[in-house]
């Protein structure tokens, strides 16, 4: 019997569950000994195979292209663990790609750090290596290290997931944030605040019907469409946390320029909008896991928008903005009634309103 | 997105934009009573599209901006008990007290959470028996029936684990207070269109009749904004006081006789201060004497607290439309966000906080 037989079924033919001796992840499971061995041979490798993990060797050694390493990390901690659109284990995977992507570079391998809580069900830890092992796959990097530590119960929230990566940038890329110059445009790949709100929706105490989902993607597609197209691209940044207006606000701090937004052109799905409205939230202000912001030379903007607009995860690419000369370090937006206004940056976590 | 495209089409805001230049004859101040009005304003920039005439002033009505520094320092107190799930909505979260919030309340191990609905309160009451659960119930009459509704569902299911601090304000004595005042300067009035909801316009017509003002019920998008202005102006013009209603689709004149009804079963009216304002007459709600088994402030006894205001901040000259944020010799110097010296910077429906954040003078 498991202790658990509400959850979902989420198991089908191409991703079964191994059979194991316990419903629950077990201190023992990161003690080194035999559940420990079965814990990474059973469920582990079969997932996330390749030919240096397959070596079960401390480290990974790579063969690498010629070219500058670009190197990226990041801790995923999210809460509920699955939510409409996601879960961590996609999430964790397609944030240090993109984070890899957005210097140009191509992402080409990965780590994965895992800190499991005492009592994690297996069926759910089975079920975040699943789609780790598809996002790692549609996003062609390989998983060639990692780390598994089990601690108390309490001591964290069932799952926390590190992943490092690298990748090679192309010879002559050169992003950077202070290399904006007035004229440029600000393109954005796609719809704003879908993953914030989806995970907002299902938190506990905000509970409320919607059918928001997250955007999680990796992006390593279209960073790569973006240089074949203009390689002149200023700089390429992902909109996490704190969102667009943050993000925005760093490059028009970093490169001593003035942005202007488009109020008209931002684009929001309606069911995000809606959610933003009731909770009283700014989408400029949430964040995004599977979009981009590229700066671009005013006369590339088009093609860059018309060749983002092929692929899936672009298909909704707009010019949001432009890069001007005045108020240097200030993002501000033209409202729909065409008044000027500033977008700062935010405090901390944008907090739903009373009424 | 329906109901709300409609009410930001920006050719009838220029059409109404028009429409106010063109009645416009002289000067006229104007107070939006409430924050969301204030931050819709910024947000969307009406005010720097208004004729120069109309000087917009920004009222009382954010609840956590007049929320007293008391009624905070109180809910801290409470919720750093061990026993105790203290349930708030979000933005009460950051408000400072005289030198806690409930974040920090939370990282030292209170167990303090954000809910959206005061309903969520009453059923982690009913899902921890063992712990009490007391929700922050403050704000103005939008708000109390949803939290008077909780209150009264904890009685009915004698979920004795469940209590609030209640520190809801109303408008129209505040409104009295400012027309009352001999240094105001408010012509007109926006009235908040979902206070209306609630309680209807009707207890407005005294005040229009004795201060001889008009007051315009007023929606949130820019075009009812600009709507309640044009009423508002086109009243001042011809001299003609009262009320008038401009959120038509939300408002009728007795409001919503089911909530009130919840509302004054729970609740009842009581003297309130006001933080940066002071006590205002039979200005709030608090709980009914027969249902204080539910009221957080007598359940667990607060040493008395003694607070005081930072002597630089005008946050009760702003708050009664007398100075603008940007006349504060502390504003975004010594006050921002990150540090409020005062109850307009501490909400971001305040009127300090909505000019720091969309109008901070000289960066555009």
């Amino acid at each position: 019997m498991t202790d658990h037989q509400d959850r979902p079924d989420f198991q089908n033919a191409s991703c079964p569950l191994p059979i194991l001796d316990h419903d629950t992840v077990q201190l023992a499971h990161g003690a080194g000994g035999r559940l420990s061995s079965d814990l990474i041979e059973k469920m582990i490798l079969p997932r996330f195979a390749s030919d240096e993990l397959n070596k079960m060797e401390d480290q990974a050694v790579l063969d690498l292209p010629p070219g500058r390493l670009a190197f990226s990390t990041d801790t995923f901690v999210v809460s509920p663990l699955f939510f409409p659109g996601g879960d961590i284990g996609d999430l964790a995977i397609n944030g240090t790609v993109n984070d890899v992507a957005m210097s140009g570079a191509d992402p080409v391998a990965l780590s994965v750090g895992f800190v499991l809580e005492e009592g994690l069900p297996l069926s759910d830890f089975h079920r975040i290596l699943c789609s780790m092992e598809a996002a790692a796959r549609s996003a062609g990097v390989r998983i060639v290290t990692g780390d598994t530590k089990v601690v108390g119960k309490g001591s964290c929230d069932k799952i926390f997931i590190n992943t490092s990566g690298v990748g090679i940038i192309p010879a002559g890329v050169n992003l950077s944030a202070a290399s904006l110059k007035p004229g440029d445009k600000i393109i954005l790949s796609g719809t704003l605040a879908d993953h914030g709100m989806a995970v907002m929706t299902v938190r506990e105490g905000l509970s409320f019907q919607s059918s928001v989902q997250s955007d999680t993607a990796a992006l390593n597609g279209l960073t790569r469409l973006i240089l074949e197209t203009c390689p002149e691209v200023r700089t390429m940044r992902d909109p996490t946390r704190g969102g667009c207006a943050t993000t925005l606000n760093e490059f028009a701090t970093a490169s001593n320029v003035g942005i202007q937004l488009d109020g008209n052109a931002l684009p929001v799905r309606p069911d995000v909008m809606a959610a933003c409205e009731i909770l009283g939230i700014d989408p400029l202000y949430v964040a995004n896991e599977g979009k981009l912001v590229a700066v671009v030379p005013g006369e590339a903007a088009d093609q860059v928008v018309a060749a983002l607009r092929r692929q899936p995860l672009g298909r909704d690419a707009v010019v949001i903005g432009q890069v001007v000369a005045e108020h240097p370090g200030t993002v501000t937006l033209k409202t729909g009634l065409g008044a000027e206004r500033i977008v700062d940056m935010p405090i901390g976590e944008q907090l739903p309103r009373i009424c | 997105m329906k109901y709300l495209d409609e009410y930001r089409d920006p050719a009838l805001a220029r059409s109404l934009l028009d429409r106010i230049a063109r009645t416009v004859t002289r000067p006229w101040v104007i107070m939006e009573i409430c924050g969301g009005q204030t931050h819709s304003i910024m947000r969307h920039g009406i005010d720097q599209l208004l004729p120069p005439e109309i000087t917009l002033v920004h009222g009382p009505g954010c609840p956590v901006c007049v929320t007293p520094l008391e009624t905070i320092d109180r809910a801290l107190a409470i919720a750093q008990r061990p026993e105790v799930i203290f349930t708030s909505f979000g933005d009460m979260l950051r408000v400072p007290g005289s030198s806690d919030d409930l974040f920090r309340v939370k990282s030292r191990g209170g167990d303090v959470r954000m809910v959206y609905s005061p309903l969520e309160a009453v059923k982690l009451a009913r899902e921890n028996p063992d712990r009490e659960v007391v929700f922050l119930a403050v704000g103005f009459e939008t708000t109390a029936p949803g939290n008077a509704m909780a209150l009264k569902v904890a009685r009915d299911e004698g979920l004795a684990n469940f209590s609030e601090i209640v520190s809801h304000v109303l408008v129209p004595p505040a409104m009295r207070a400012i027309l009352a005042s001999p240094t105001n300067r408010v012509q007109g009035f926006l009235a908040a269109g979902h206070v209306c909801a609630i309680m209807g316009w009707d207890e407005y017509l005294p005040l229009a009749d004795e201060f001889q003002v008009p007051i315009v019920p007023t929606g949130f998008e820019p075009v009812d904004i600009l709507d309640g202005i044009l009423k508002t102006v086109e009243l001042l013009e011809k001299g003609e006081p009262g009320v008038a209603n401009k959120y038509l689709r939300i408002v009728q004149q007795q409001g919503n006789p089911v909530a009130r009804q919840v509302i004054d079963e729970v609740y009842t009216v009581c003297d309130r201060k006001w933080r940066g304002i002071g006590l205002i007459p039979r200005s709030g709600w608090r709980i009914r004497d027969e249902l204080a088994a539910f009221d957080a402030e007598k359940k667990f006894t607060v040493e008395d607290i003694r607070t005081e205001e930072h002597s630089v901040c005008i946050a009760g000259e702003i708050l009664q439309g007398l100075k603008k944020p940007h006349e504060c010799p502390a504003f975004d110097k010594e006050c921002t966000p990150m540090n409020p010296l005062g109850a307009t910077m501490v909400s971001s429906e305040g009127a300090c906080a909505a000019y720091h954040k969309y109008a901070r003078r000289g960066l555009i």
